[in-house]
């Protein structure tokens, strides 16, 4: 599975691992999804450390999670980005949306 | 003036799209580019390969073209073609947010390419396919 999910009561934490593209996308949507409608997070974190690669896909999955969380108020915060993935989010202007912070890469991924 | 040129076809399956730009890359690397060169191309790419999937063969599989040729400047123009539907208004394509798609799409794929590239150009036409070519200067490390 590319993405490991965890609750601790408020907060859902959504490690992302590997190359996040159209094909890789839609399994993580699906488990994210169906942990965020059962706990009713006060935030949710997607947590970008092990991601080795993104496209646009990972704005719509960013996005789309934004919007189902804003149906009941939960918040939104995005880690461990690498500069390419930082970069991809910047242009979609997600910052605007969510809490966008850049991680240190130990894997040399710059 | 080309001094390498490589070519490959593949089935417009999703799961050939981290293959593909991870081959683009690979022929790319005898420029010796930096990662966050390497990064732009398989990103650009990527983005050319999923519209061929998902919008140029909606639904059906058929076959996505690309070219990659090395020039003596460090100049790489890439060409990703599909014999799919064609885009009916480029214009309208490119722009930001745009998506015929909703769902998770964000509209941002033309974006992306044209801002992670040098030079991004579209030729379409409706039943009969599309041609994306990305043009990108490959600096390199500081020699």
């Amino acid at each position: 599975m590319s993405v490991k999910i965890d609750f601790d009561g408020q907060v859902l934490n959504c490690r992302l691992n590997g190359e996040i593209d159209h094909h890789t996308a839609l399994p993580i949507r699906l488990e994210t999804d169906d942990r965020i409608e059962n706990c009713r997070p006060e935030k949710v974190i997607l947590d970008f450390s092990d991601v080795t690669f993104m496209d646009s896909s990972g704005i719509g999955l960013v996005m789309g999670r934004y919007k189902l969380l804003s149906q009941f108020g939960g918040s939104l915060e995005v880690t461990g980005l690498s500069n390419n993935s930082y970069k991809v989010m910047r242009l979609a202007g997600l910052d605007r949306i969510a809490t966008i912070q850049k991680g240190v890469k130990l894997n040399g991924n710059k | 003036m080309v001094i390498n040129e490589f070519r490959m076809t593949f089935d417009s399956r999703s799961i050939n799209e981290g293959f593909s730009r991870a081959t683009v890359a690979a022929f790319t690397a005898q420029l010796d580019p930096t990662v966050e060169e390497i990064n732009d191309i398989k990103t650009a790419v990527s983005e050319a390969v999923t519209n061929c999937i998902v919008h140029g063969y909606r639904n059906t599989v058929g076959k996505i073209y690309i070219g990659v040729k090395i020039h003596n400047d460090n100049k790489i123009v890439i060409t990703i073609r599909d014999r799919g539907c064609g885009i009916n208004d480029i214009k309208k394509a490119r722009e930001p947010l745009f998506t015929t798609l909703g769902g998770d799409r964000a509209g941002l794929g033309f974006s992306v390419m044209e801002s992670f590239t040098d030079k991004l150009s579209v030729r379409s036409k409706v039943n009969s396919g599309t041609t994306v070519t990305l043009t990108k200067m490959i600096n390199g490390r500081e020699k």
